[in-house]
């Protein structure tokens, strides 16, 4: 009985904080938008060019002048803006954003992060994460605890071609929230998914962690 | 001077094609795409190109028809998903292919455009994108060297613009538009909607005409959607 892709979105919304302008990734970070706490108000930049996205349009007044990163459509709010995708990235490697929320297929003990190819099977580019996990301020992973095959995901070091090195400080899994210590002194298991045991964390992960639950 | 006003995009793009050069595109995914220029560079028959863009159109449409034709060599890109013909090109050595951190992509222009020949980022340090090139220690940081990018012609789609070449684009059709538009040796714009010079508020223009060499009406937008996510409608 662990987290399901909601809870997962729904844990990863704790981590905003009123005022915060957010960037989320492609897959379930999108989710975290929908579950954004009561009382809290954040800015959902879209790397393409967009602060302030607003919901996906009704039926029928979709504009193909406005879609998100993940180039699904989307519409605007009052409070929104447009911008090239130089000064967008200005905001990411400026350290103007606050939180990143992004989906992985590796990750390891020291925060290093792999996300963007399977090197002779998958090739479909990092795209902006290079530029998120360099620079914005703090960077929380969503994904998986395991392959689809049970094969761990969360790493001594990863295997695949990384995205960034130190970058990760917190991963939520469907197992559970680990914080990690970019600076490479470790991670801490923090909190376990509903019906999950430390046994069951520790039989499907290959990273060293300590436990803080 | 020189009207840089033309008929259409064949006529836009008159001397400016040449087999090996280097074309920079404008658009993020489908969505603020050249797609008149892309289509005239299709019916021209150049070949042998260099082609940088954040992605490469999809299968049938945008630079997807460039790649269907065998017209580019190589792709500097950031994401190149949801393009089966493209994978396929790829892996079996039929297309070169250049990644680059979509932000570094844009900076690398940006600065190509401003006559900066090289700066500095934190992106891609201790990645595969880090290899061959310089690192260096700014207060206690790891930053690595990006090179600025420019091309022989840079095709870009604007919303509004005028005969003096000043162009406002809509939305996230921005995107990438602006900072190639500065770093074309060449640089054309299709617009959507040319309007006579003095229309355009002059504090809302995004280029202004001196990046741009010739502009034109496009014939026809399709303008289509890569991805459409709509939401009912509330009943009351």
């Amino acid at each position: 009985m662990a987290w399901t892709r909601n809870d997962m979105a729904a844990r990863a919304a704790k981590e905003l904080r009123d005022g915060f302008y957010v960037n989320l990734g492609i897959g379930i970070p999108t989710l975290v938008a929908n579950h954004i706490p009561p009382g809290i108000s954040v800015t959902l930049q879209s790397e393409n060019g967009m602060l302030g996205m607003g919901p996906f349009p009704y039926e029928g007044e979709a504009d193909p002048d406005l879609i998100n990163a993940g180039k699904q459509t989307i519409t605007e709010l009052d409070s929104s803006s447009y911008f090239s995708s130089a000064d967008s990235f200005a905001m990411i490697r400026g350290g103007h954003i606050a939180l990143s929320i992004l989906g992985g297929m590796q990750v390891s003990q020291t925060g290093d992060l792999a996300n963007w190819m399977v090197p002779g099977k998958m090739v479909k580019g990092m795209g902006g994460a290079m530029d998120l996990v360099a620079g914005v301020r703090r960077v929380v992973v969503v994904m998986d605890h395991v392959e689809k095959s049970g094969a761990p995901k969360f790493l001594g070091a990863c295997n695949l071609p990384l995205t960034g090195a130190g970058v990760v400080d917190l991963l939520i899994t469907d197992l559970g929230v680990f914080e990690i210590d970019r600076k490479g002194s470790g991670a801490r298991l923090t909190e376990l998914a509903t019906g999950v045991t430390v046994e069951e964390v520790r039989s499907k992960t290959e990273a060293a962690f300590d436990i803080a639950v | 001077m020189a009207s840089k006003l033309r008929d259409d995009a064949a006529a836009a793009l008159t001397g400016a094609l040449f087999d090996g050069m280097t074309i920079m595109s404008g658009g993020f995914g489908l969505c603020g795409i050249p797609e008149n220029l892309i289509a005239a560079i299709r019916d021209s028959g150049v070949r042998g190109l260099t082609v940088i863009s954040n992605n490469c159109g999809v299968d049938g449409f945008g630079l997807g028809l460039l790649l269907a034709t065998g017209q580019i060599d190589k792709m500097i890109s950031s994401y190149v998903g949801e393009n089966k013909l493209f994978e396929q090109l790829y892996l079996s050595g039929r297309l070169q292919l250049e990644f680059n951190p979509q932000g570094t992509l844009a900076e690398r222009i940006r600065a190509g455009g401003a006559g900066i020949p090289a700066f500095f980022t934190r992106t891609g340090v201790g990645t595969l994108v880090a290899e061959g090139k310089e690192v260096r220690d700014f207060d206690g940081e790891l930053y690595l060297m990006e090179r600025g990018l420019t091309a022989d012609l840079a095709i870009v789609k604007a919303w509004k613009g005028d005969a003096e070449g000043n162009l406002i684009y809509r939305k996230t059709a921005r995107n990438f538009n602006p900072m190639m538009a500065t770093a074309g040796r060449v640089t054309v714009a299709e617009v959507e909607h040319l309007v006579p010079v003095g229309d355009l508020d002059k504090d809302a223009i995004h280029t202004p005409g001196i990046f741009v060499d010739a502009v034109f009406q496009g014939a026809r937008f399709e303008k289509r959607i890569e991805q459409l996510t709509t939401r009912p409608k509330e009943v009351a």
